[in-house]
Formats: C-alpha cells, structure tokens, sequence
C-alpha cells in the first residue's frame, strides 16, 4: 500500500488533504473567474454586512471580501509551493553535504546550517526586505532558507542513518559512486522525511506570509493577499468586528490543514517501510 | 511447584498463531521447547507470563501450583512475576535500562516482591552477580548496561531474573545472540543455578544441539502446534516427526564433526 | 603457490574513539593487527572468530570497503590504491562480489528485487543483455520469476539469495561472504549454504567466507584462519587447524560447541 493510500485511511489526512485541494482549487479558479472583481472599489459600498452580492461583505473601499479571499489565494499558494521548493532545495543540498563529504567540510555545514537556524525567519525576511524591498520573494526566498536549514538539519540524521545500511555498502561494493548511491539508494529512502517537512514548510510559509504582508514586507499592496487584508482590516475591528474574521479564518484554516497534513504524512511515512535492523528470530 | 499448559491457543489478528499447546513442567523439570522461528515458542511464553503484545488474545489454560494464571488481571500476575516466575530474554541489549545501573536493576524484583532495600538490596545485587559468575561483583553493579560485554549483559539478566528467588525461570533464547564461547558458560550457569536452587527451568530454542545441552525433556512446535515430545535423548536418537527429523539433520549438517 | 589472486602483506587498522575534548588523546577502541594472506584462484577460505575478532573488518579491507591504516592489497596481481574513488576501483569491484549478513538490511526495500540484482550489471557497465542476465541468476539461485518482488515481501531466506543473485551477477572471480547465513533459520542456513558450494563449484569462484560458526566453514572451505582479538592466531587447512587445533583459543572455541 503506497503512504498515499495510508495517508487517505488517516481521517485528518484525508480532511487537511481535501482543504488543501480545495484552496489550489480555489486559487486556480480565481484566475479566469471571482464572484466579483476584487479590486473594484465602491465607496458607496463600503463595510455592507455578509448578504447579495457580497457573500461575505465588503471592506472599507467597498471590495468583495469573497472576491478578495478567491485572489488571496493565490498568493498563499505561490508562496507556499515557492518556499517549499526552495526549502527542499537548501534542505538536500545542505544535508547531503552535510552527510557525506569529509570530516572537516561535515563538521562546517555542521556549524553553518546550526548558527543559520538561530535566526528568527522574520530577521531573515526584514533583512532581505531591507536590500530588495517588501514582495512576496521576500516571503519564499526567508522561509525557504529559514525553513531549509531545519529540514537539513533533520535530514541529515536521517541520512546519516541510512547511510549506514549494509545496502549502502552492497553498493558500494558494486562500484557505485558516492552521487550515484545518494541519487538511487540515500534520497528514496529519506524521501518520506522530505515530504513531512515539505507540508510543514507550506505551513510555515502561509503563516509567514500573512505576517510580513502584515507588517508591510511581504505582499505589495497591488497584489491580492491574505495578510494584506487582515493588516488594512484590523485596523477597524472595534467597528466592524466580522470583516476581520475571514481573513483570518482563511490564513488559520489553511496553515491548520497543512500542518494536520504533515502531521498525517508522518504517519503515513511511518519507517515500517524502511526498517532495517534484523528482526529477533522467534 | 508445578506449571500446567492445557489446549493453550493464541490468535493474532484472526489467525491462530499457535493451537492446542499442551505441556507441564514439575518442579525441578527442565523442559525445552524447540522450533524454528515463526513456530510460536515465544509466543508461548510470554502467554504464561501474561505478556503477549496488544491484539494477541490466549484462550485455554495455564495453571500454576493448581492456580489459573490465564487472563488473570495484570495486578495479580504482576505479583507472580518476578517473585515465582522469573524470564529471562534473548536480547542482552534491549532487555536492561540503559540509563539505570546494573546492579539496581538486578535487585528490582527482590525490591518489588520482598521489599528488600538499601545496602541489604546492594548486597544482594552483588551476591548475585557472584553467582553469576561476572567479575569484580562489588564493581559491576555499579555499571551501566554499556559498559558490560553481550555475555556479560545476560548473566546481569539470569542475575535479575533469579533475585526473587522464582521457582520456574523461562529461558527465551538466551544465548542466541551471543558468541559460541559465551553461550557455553551461559548454559553452564543456567543448568547449575537451577539445579541448587531446586527451580524448574523451561528454555526455549532453535538449536536442538542448545536444548541438549540444558533440558531433559523437550516439546517440538511447528506452525504452533506440538508435533512431537518427549525425553531429550528419545528426540535425538530416534525423532519420529519430520520436523523434529529436519531439526536434527540441519543442526548435524551445520555442526562441526569431530571426526570427518 | 602459483601467484596468488589475492595477496595481502601487513594490513592492520586501528579504530579511536572520537574526541571527549580538544586535549584529551583519541583512545584505540580496536585494533587490527597486521595481516598476511595469499589466496589461490579457486581456494575457499574461512575466517573464523567471535565478535571483536576482527574479522569482518578483514573482510571489509580485502574489498576495499575500509582502508587499512598500512599495508598492501593485490588481487589479480593489481595493486589496489584504498584512496582510489569509487571509479577507480572498478576493476575491483568486477572482480568481487559480497554478500553480507543481515538479509533485512542489504537490500534496498525500495528498488524491486530485478533492480537490485541488476545494479552491479549497470553500475559496472557490464556488456549485454543485463535484464536476461539478471532472470538467469536468479532463476540459478531458485527465485526465478521474482524479479519483480519487492524485499518486504520475501522471508530472510530468500532474501540472502537475492543478495547472492547481485554478487555473481558480474561474474566476479571472487566472492566473499560476512556472515551471510548468521542471521538464518538452521533449516535455511543449509539450503543457502549448499547452495553457495553448488555456485562456487560450477563457476569456479574463490570463496573467503567470514563467520562464527565453525560447522559453516567446514562444510565449505579448505583453510582456514582463526582470529581473536584482532590478530590471526592460526591457519592451515581445515581438517587440520579443526582436528588438531594447536592454538589455546582454537582449542577453547572447539570445546565450546554444543555437541549432540
């Protein structure tokens, strides 16, 4: 049974899975249709409660906060494949030379990938921000490094475990090189721990988006997203307590998902496939 | 002191893992029970004990001293663990606490059973080691299970299991992992602590060549049935059951042959 | 003899635990000391030893899977360069072929077991059709049709065949096995080492065969070298070194197993 068909057995698995489909979908769709134009501002419109046409109301310029979440997502999701994609990226790349090449350039990745888990991601994207400017780069790009250098972390014990195995040396013994045995034998084997990492990474980057739009570093103002909303919305929640609600739903409900999903991909990757230690005769 | 097994049978997720065991073990006996792996020996013993893993389910008959010990509740047999029934297990490695001392975990049971304390509990740990025979007994107990050898480590558990004084001691595979010079001194120990002690012994193996050196009486199992029994000297000079035949026949064909 | 295909002068190798601290010295946690062997083409030899005994730290060296702290390697009068990459040592590795002991861990439970037989073919760059290649090995070793399989469907037995299948599969003249049946049922041990004198026979490969058991060894090599300790403490032909042993510990691992 492949970890997708346990993962779906899992009942938060299928759950986080099915939301998560449903905001690719959403952002998907968002592209060639919303309910309405999210940009379109109406003064005359401005702050009108959940009803027609707005199914969830309109902010202090009059746009649909429905058509605004549809766009959102669109953000969130490029960030979160991006940040994720870079992250794994950094991640391999980090733990594989941290797991392979010789003591002395081992035990210096070693020291670089732990002093680069000591910054905070927000350092890392107010300093990239403060060279580049605020853009959602921002976001991928400090998420992705933040959050590769855990996943090396991570992986590199996982590796190093690996590594250890008699197939390792099987084949070695076989005249593989050291690329070739990382390539067909290391990365297969640790993919599972890549894949959990990969969700969580998604989680970190939704969260991490709506906090540095929030803060004005993340989203330009131009493009649809989440934490841009809730940054212009909150300024009002003593008037307009309900606006607020749906971005934030939306940004919890997400990086809930799919930290359920990472937490459900765990399992489902449980090492019972990749054991190796020889089980006690009866 | 005696153990009855009567029609033990053991299902695991639907299928039953071993069927209509049946054996008795009186005091001062030393039983083998022999099979390859996957037959249900162990099985067996850990449902003497009441330890068989979540999802296992033991239905029959175990007896001890004419007591029902077969789903009793764990507090109960909790109490005859250790204290009547010692087990000792083939993993030298898994089977002690690493982060604990030795000699802590040898008195464990005569702490738990007898309320045996303090310097009394040191004591007896270090008596114990000596009967063992581990080196420098006043000093060992003092060490973590990482710093002994395999041989070592076992006797610490034949050690462990004897603080209680039990009066049956179950033996599974003990001396597998290790070396064949260790396993030798081992077995010596077990078949000597067991006869001054009086208690009886059931070993489990997969070695007919181990069990002949430590049991008199032996039951074969296959796929978790009995198939053949009977004296030690009987299975080997005259085994009836082609399991048992099998047995034989692969121990000689992998046995060194003094004379070729 | 008539030059030897493996011949080794002086290997040893030393083992320190790592750094406490920056001062403190690295202490030697093993050594191995320095060994001379000459193998004829065709010569099956056995290395017999307990754990600790250095043995398949010899066997690991003799592939160039570990590099000696000093001392020479030749196999089929080429030297072997230990700090050669992977690319290098070619030759070497389409000369050898290994089968280690734990079937669990020597296959990659997520290559198919035709993958993983045919690894060395594809590593190696062997010439023809390597998907027939590989049905012919594995039919040889009885699996035939099991290409297809993966490891976690297939019992510890069959797994030993399949890491036999990948170490003949290049047609290596030498083969050298650490342990491959320790870790087999009795009844299993016999097949797969009746099976490995058949293939060592017909294809005319050179056996080192590294192992505890001394039954093993002399079903199936000629000489034979005893180690404790790191060191060769005897050698010779087998019906002598285990008829006659001359060492104290040959004699004291010969008493030492269990007889019927």
């Amino acid at each position: 049974m492949s970890w997708f068909h346990r993962l779906w057995r899992i009942p938060t698995g299928r759950a986080a899975l099915v939301v998560v489909a449903v905001i690719g979908i959403v952002a998907a769709v968002s592209l060639v249709w919303t309910p309405l134009d999210p940009a379109r501002a109406d003064a005359y419109t401005a702050w009108a409660p959940p009803g027609w046409p707005h199914l969830l109301g309109t902010d202090g310029t009059g746009r649909d906060i429905a058509s605004l979440l549809m766009a959102g997502a669109r953000s969130t999701v490029v960030v979160a494949l991006g940040a994720s994609i870079v992250a794994i990226v950094v991640g391999v790349a980090l733990a594989a030379l941290g797991a392979l090449t010789s003591r002395p350039v081992r035990e210096a990745v070693a020291v670089a990938v732990d002093v680069l888990i000591a910054f905070p991601v927000l350092l890392i994207a107010m300093m990239i921000a403060a060279v580049w400017g605020g853009s959602l780069w921002v976001v991928i790009w400090s998420v992705g490094i933040g959050y590769g250098v855990n996943i090396a972390r991570v992986a590199r014990g996982e590796l190093r475990r690996i590594g250890r195995a008699d197939f390792v040396l099987a084949a070695r013994a076989s005249g593989l090189t050291g690329g070739q045995i990382l390539t067909r034998h290391l990365l297969p084997n640790t993919a599972p721990v890549f894949i959990v990492q990969l969700s969580w990474s998604m989680a970190a980057a939704v969260l991490a988006e709506a906090g540095l739009s929030f803060l004005g570093v993340g989203a330009p103002v131009t493009l649809p997203s989440w934490g841009l909303l809730l940054s212009e919305l909150q300024g009002y929640v003593a008037i307009h307590p309900l606006s607020v609600v749906w971005p934030g739903l939306a940004i919890t409900l997400t990086v809930l998902a799919l930290n359920l999903l990472g937490d459900a991909l765990r399992e489902a990757t449980d090492p019972r496939l990749t054991r190796t230690r020889s089980e006690a005769r009866s | 002191m005696t153990l009855v097994v009567r029609e033990l049978a053991i299902e695991i997720d639907g299928s039953r893992v071993v069927d209509g065991v049946s054996f008795e073990v009186p005091s001062g006996a030393r039983l083998g029970i022999i099979g390859e792996s996957g037959s249900g020996k162990s099985l067996t013993a850990l449902a003497v004990m009441g330890l068989l893993p979540h999802g296992a389910h033991a239905t029959g008959s175990v007896t001890w001293n004419g007591r029902e010990i077969l789903g009793l509740p764990d507090r109960e047999l909790a109490a005859i663990r250790g204290s009547e029934i010692g087990m000792v297990f083939q993993e030298p490695q898994t089977a002690l606490n690493p982060i604990r001392r030795v000699g802590g975990q040898i008195a464990e049971a005569a702490r738990i059973h007898r309320g045996v304390r303090g310097p009394e509990a040191r004591a007896l740990a270090e008596r114990l080691a000596a009967a063992v025979g581990l080196p420098d007994p006043a000093g060992i107990v003092r060490r973590y299970p990482h710093q002994l050898s395999g041989g070592q480590r076992q006797r610490v558990g034949i050690a462990a299991a004897l603080a209680a004084e039990p009066s049956l001691i179950i033996a599974d595979e003990p001396t597998t992992a290790l070396d064949v010079t260790v396993q030798k001194g081992i077995l010596e120990l077990l078949a000597s602590i067991v006869a001054d002690r009086g208690a009886s012994l059931v070993f489990i193996t997969h070695d007919l060549a181990v069990l002949a050196q430590v049991a008199t009486h032996a039951v074969v199992l296959e796929r978790g049935r009995v198939v053949e029994e009977g004296a030690v000297a009987d299975l080997l000079s005259a085994p009836t059951h082609p399991v048992t035949q099998g047995l034989l026949r692969d121990s000689k064909a992998t046995l060194w042959r003094r004379h070729d | 003899m008539t030059d030897p295909i493996l011949r080794a002068r002086g290997l040893s190798r030393t083992f320190r635990t790592p750094r406490r601290d920056l001062f403190s010295r690295r202490e030697v946690s093993f050594e191995l000391h320095p060994v001379d062997l000459d193998i004829a083409e065709g010569e099956s030899v056995g290395v017999i030893g307990e754990s600790g005994s250095g043995k398949s730290t010899l066997a690991r060296i003799l592939l160039a899977l570990d590099a000696p702290d000093s001392g020479e390697l030749e196999v089929d009068g080429r030297r072997v360069d230990f700090r050669g990459r992977a690319r290098e040592l070619r030759w070497l590795r389409r000369l050898t072929g290994v089968v280690l002991q734990d079937p669990y861990g020597s296959l990659d439970p997520r290559m198919s077991v035709g993958r993983i037989v045919g690894e060395p073919l594809w590593a190696l760059d062997v010439a023809g059709d390597r998907r027939a290649r590989v049905r012919e090995v594995l039919a040889r070793v009885g699996l035939a049709g099991a290409a297809e399989r993966y490891p976690h469907e297939l019992s510890g037995g069959q797994r030993q065949r399949v890491a036999l299948a990948r170490a003949i599969a290049h047609r290596p003249r030498i083969l050298v096995g650490d342990e491959p049946l320790s870790a087999l049922d009795v009844t299993v041990r016999a097949q797969i080492l009746e099976l490995l004198a058949e293939i060592r026979r017909e294809e005319g490969l050179t056996l080192v065969m590294v192992s505890h058991d001394l039954g093993v060894v002399q079903n199936v090599c000629d000489s034979v070298l005893v180690m404790t300790d790191g060191a060769v403490v005897e050698r010779g032909a087998t019906r002598d070194v285990l008829s006659w042993p001359a060492h104290p510990y040959t004699q004291r691992l010969l008493a030492a197993i269990p007889t019927l």
